[in-house]
């Protein structure tokens, strides 16, 4: 019996699972990765799945090793992932610069628990998010997404390597524990009904080839070992032709090509979910799985009569600066829900630049946050006592 | 069914109980075959094994958005420990279910519905206590309908190994007799045993 | 400075296919001993007749790191201590290229020894070529795991209080399938046994002891580079098919050359297909072609 690289059908599986049928129906083939609760269930699906496709699955000795081993595949010509929570994920953040900086395509799935440190490992938390923002050191962007149930877990992971593959870098699925946990019902289309996108190859000849001149669109085609283009890839500052180049000028030229080639594709990727904006009084931010309890709370609070809306972020980075800029200025508040002591209302209140009051409900991790929670915020809003 | 109201049930035991599949095999009748949402979460320590366990599951026919069960209108009680912990949550409406040999109730509990079933005898004698999940998912069908029996049949089939799935409807079957058995009043389920 | 290429009437050097002539010169200090290791990892490829886009070079950081920035292969200089993971990664994706892992005693075995010692266990399929200086090069000669007891560094000005590793020693305790030492003066022995390594299946590993005058040979008085290469060749004793343990390494007394280990073991790879081939239809025609660049 041949295994099927994509279960089409419905299930009811949990969004760790999904994850993983995500990442093979992109065309994932190799992924490094280490135990850790609550992301285990991707590598022990990974290492059933894998084989039963021609696929490489390695426990690697740690996140470090992981993160490295991924981006080693990615410049084989594999797509490659990896999967992990907080502790591992502050392990794997100098290579996730070393794939930055080497513009390598490939997935880090980060199903949140509270932390710092050991924390709580088997509950909920969404505390990575400046982490995965900011967690490498030096300057760049990335991309990060944020699934809010196991459909999306599978989504995502495709919008993740379709991203990775296209922008070259690694992607961040920022997961929490429930929704990693979480089993419901899972939709997976017909093969040819998935979109897959393709790392762009170079056309010209090896003695034409510059590894990191970029097409008009800022990404640079993509030479994989082995296809006899010889190419150098470097964590230093380099230049076109991926040669060390120590200066700042160099560094200027390759940090403006690594932000740009996110900054100015934002619009196509960027993604929220916006409900009810059109006549929004008071407007909820929110991600991941506080998503859910504040789309209750603001179903909740229209049926009471207040006018609330809600923006989700499916993308939290990039941030959605110009949809946050257009939309204070007509509330009469904005509430971010986010499980941890505050980290993307920072992002809100910077964008919502003063226009209107932004508060933020949050717990610092542990459980979800009530819906009511988010309702009561939204009720003392509407009254204008925030 | 065209209720669109949220179900709530709560299943509590110990690590090991196959309280969790339990969970997920009634979400899977629930979303697969009788064509409703269903999540399904868990609750769980550090240890594999023996440790308070608990599945939390919510059937309705429209998108389930918040997914923690609260106060739970079905309670299953597997272990003493997760009677204890529990029962308090169960709605005062709601119903009460525990394996006969395994939770010694309160009398001050007594209010609620209650039904109780010898799980994981019965499965015991028809070769492991391992299907004990099985027996009370069967008890359970014909105690409160939350989905078609025969989804739920279905739904065990596709979660347990090939070699087992004779036995495992076998300890479905038992557990639904003796609840249907009790529900016509076919027979007097056996005493609880009270702790005071 | 002017490249090679642009030197007129002068016959290109027989390396120089392998070389990124524009990127010469080197940052390497006069004297250096990884130039010679280079050399000798450049000729024994040469030697092998291999399709050199069939081959990569994966290095971490610190002064031997450099040398994939010099290689005209496929070439990865990756984070300090990572290079043998992000191997690891490449090789299982590509199991049809040879992938050589060159690096220093700190990156291999300091920051990433962890690495080190499971890619041999797990007998991944790559040549590590390690260039021991006895010291961290290129941040100006701080103590490394390899440092003699009572050498001076920068950061053990009065010695180093710290045992070193045997790092030949280590490598075959974890599984290695091939394991020789050499000093850097003595080339013709080490061409050869890079060229054993290149050709073994499994996880090979060739250790070199060079001289770092600049910071090493300076602290400690060894005199000139030149000096320092006698000096490590009159230590060297060469005993071949010694007990792996007993092939001491200590600069004040002995160092034991030669080639400590040559067996046959199942590589990860093997491995890994023996135990899913029922599951893995594909796998024979995906990767049929993963000996035959070799």
């Amino acid at each position: 019996m041949v295994a099927k690289e994509v279960l089409t059908g419905t299930h009811f599986m949990n969004g760790d699972e999904a994850c993983c049928e995500g990442a093979l129906s992109a065309g994932c083939r190799f992924f490094a990765g280490y135990p850790i609760t609550p992301a285990t269930e991707i590598a022990e699906s990974m290492s059933r799945r894998l084989p039963q496709l021609g696929g490489i699955f390695i426990q690697m000795e740690d996140e470090i090793a992981s993160m490295a081993a991924i981006l080693g595949a990615s410049w084989g010509g594999v797509k490659s992932m990896t999967s992990t929570s907080g502790p591992g994920f502050s392990l794997m953040m100098e290579n996730i610069g070393l794939g930055i900086c080497t513009e390598t395509p490939c997935v880090v799935c980060n199903v949140q628990r509270a932390g710092p440190s050991t924390g709580l490992p088997t509950s909920v938390g969404q505390g990575d998010v400046m982490q995965a923002r900011w967690g490498s050191h030096g300057h760049y962007e990335i991309i990060v997404l944020a699934p809010a149930s196991p459909q999306q877990m599978f989504d995502m992971t495709i919008r993740a390597f379709n991203l990775s593959e296209y922008y070259r870098l690694p992607v961040l699925i920022l997961a929490d524990e429930v929704v990693g946990h979480m089993n419901e019902r899972v939709i997976i289309p017909r093969e040819d009904e998935i979109e897959i996108i393709n790392r762009r190859k170079p056309s010209v000849a090896r003695e034409d080839y510059l590894p990191y001149e970029a097409d008009t669109d800022g990404i640079a085609p993509m030479a994989n070992c082995g296809d006899g283009y010889r190419i150098h890839v470097t964590g230093l500052t380099h230049d076109d032709r991926g040669y060390p180049a120590m200066n700042a000028a160099a560094q200027e030229q390759m940090i403006a090509r690594l932000v740009d080639k996110i900054r100015n594709n934002r619009e196509k990727i960027i993604s929220t979910k916006n409900l009810y904006l059109d006549d929004a009084e008071i407007v909820v931010v929110s991600y991941g799985i506080s998503a859910r309890s504040a789309m209750q709370a603001v179903r909740n609070a229209r049926d009471e009569g207040i006018k609330a809306g809600l923006i989700v972020l499916e993308t939290i980075w990039p941030f959605p600066e110009e949809l946050i800029r257009s939309v204070a200025p007509g509330a009469k508040a904005m509430i971010m829900a986010e499980i941890n002591g505050g980290q993307l209302v920072l992002e809100l209140e910077r964008c919502a630049c003063g226009a209107c009051p932004v508060s933020l409900v949050s717990n610092f991790g542990g459980a979800i946050i009530h819906p009511n929670l988010i309702l009561n915020a939204i009720s003392k809003a509407a009254k204008g006592s925030i | 069914m065209t209720d669109k109201r949220e179900r709530h049930i709560l299943i509590t035991g110990f690590g090991g109980q196959g309280i969790v599949m339990a969970g997920d095999i009634l979400g899977k009748a629930a979303t697969l075959y009788d064509h409703k949402h269903a999540t399904m979460t868990q609750n769980y320590g550090p240890e594999s094994r023996g440790g308070a366990c608990s599945s939390q599951v919510i059937i309705s026919s429209e998108e389930i958005l918040f997914p923690c069960v609260e106060e739970p209108e079905i309670l299953i009680c597997m272990s003493q420990e997760a009677y204890m912990k529990n029962v308090k949550s169960l709605r005062p409406e709601g119903t009460l279910i525990w394996d006969t040999d395994l939770v010694h109730t309160r009398k001050a509990d007594m209010h609620h519905k209650t039904f109780h079933i010898p799980a994981t005898r019965f499965a015991e004698q028809l070769g492991t206590k391992m299907m004990a999940n099985i027996v009370m998912l069967g008890f359970l069908s014909a105690v409160e309908h939350l989905v078609h029996a025969e989804t739920l049949k279905k739904a065990v089939l596709d979660s347990v190994p090939v070699a087992t799935k004779e036995n495992n409807i076998h300890a479905f079957n038992t557990g639904r007799e003796y609840g249907t058995s009790i529900i016509k009043g076919l027979v007097k389920p056996e005493p609880g045993k009270h702790q005071d | 400075m002017t490249t090679s290429k642009a030197v007129k009437n002068v016959p290109p050097h027989p390396m120089d296919s392998l070389l990124r002539t524009e990127r010469i010169p080197h940052i390497w200090c006069p004297g250096c001993g990884i130039g010679t290791v280079f050399s000798a990892v450049i000729s024994a490829i040469k030697n092998t007749g291999w399709d050199p886009n069939s081959i990569a070079m994966v290095s971490g950081i610190g002064c031997t790191g450099r040398m994939a920035g010099y290689i005209r292969l496929d070439s990865f200089h990756t984070t300090h201590g990572r290079a043998i993971p992000f191997a690891t990664g490449l090789k299982l994706a590509r199991p049809q290229t040879k992938v050589v892992v060159v690096s220093g005693d700190g990156d291999l075995f300091a920051i990433g020894g962890n690495h080190f010692i499971h890619a041999a266990r797990r007998n991944m399929d790559m040549t590590v070529i390690c260039v021991n200086n006895l010291n961290y090069g290129m941040t100006g000669g701080q103590q490394a795991p390899s440092t003699p007891l009572g050498a001076k560094t920068t950061t053990s000005v009065n010695g180093a209080p710290e045992e070193p590793f045997n790092f030949s020693y280590l490598a075959s305790a974890c599984g290695a399938t091939y394991v020789a030492r050499w000093t850097a003066m003595q080339v013709r022995s080490l061409r050869s046994s890079i060229s054993e390594a290149l050709e073994k299946r499994g996880f090979s590993f060739v250790e070199v002891i060079t001289p770092c005058p600049s910071s090493f040979g300076r602290r400690n008085r060894m005199g000139s580079a030149l000096e320092m290469l006698k000096f490590y060749q009159g230590r060297s004793v060469i005993r071949g098919d010694i007990d792996p343990k007993d092939a001491s390494m200590d600069i004040d007394k002995e160092i034991v050359v030669g080639k400590f280990v040559d067996i046959e073991r199942p590589t990860f790879l093997d491995h890994y297909e023996k135990f899913n081939h029922p599951q893995m239809p594909q796998w024979r025609s995906l990767h049929a072609d993963s000996q035959k660049a070799r």
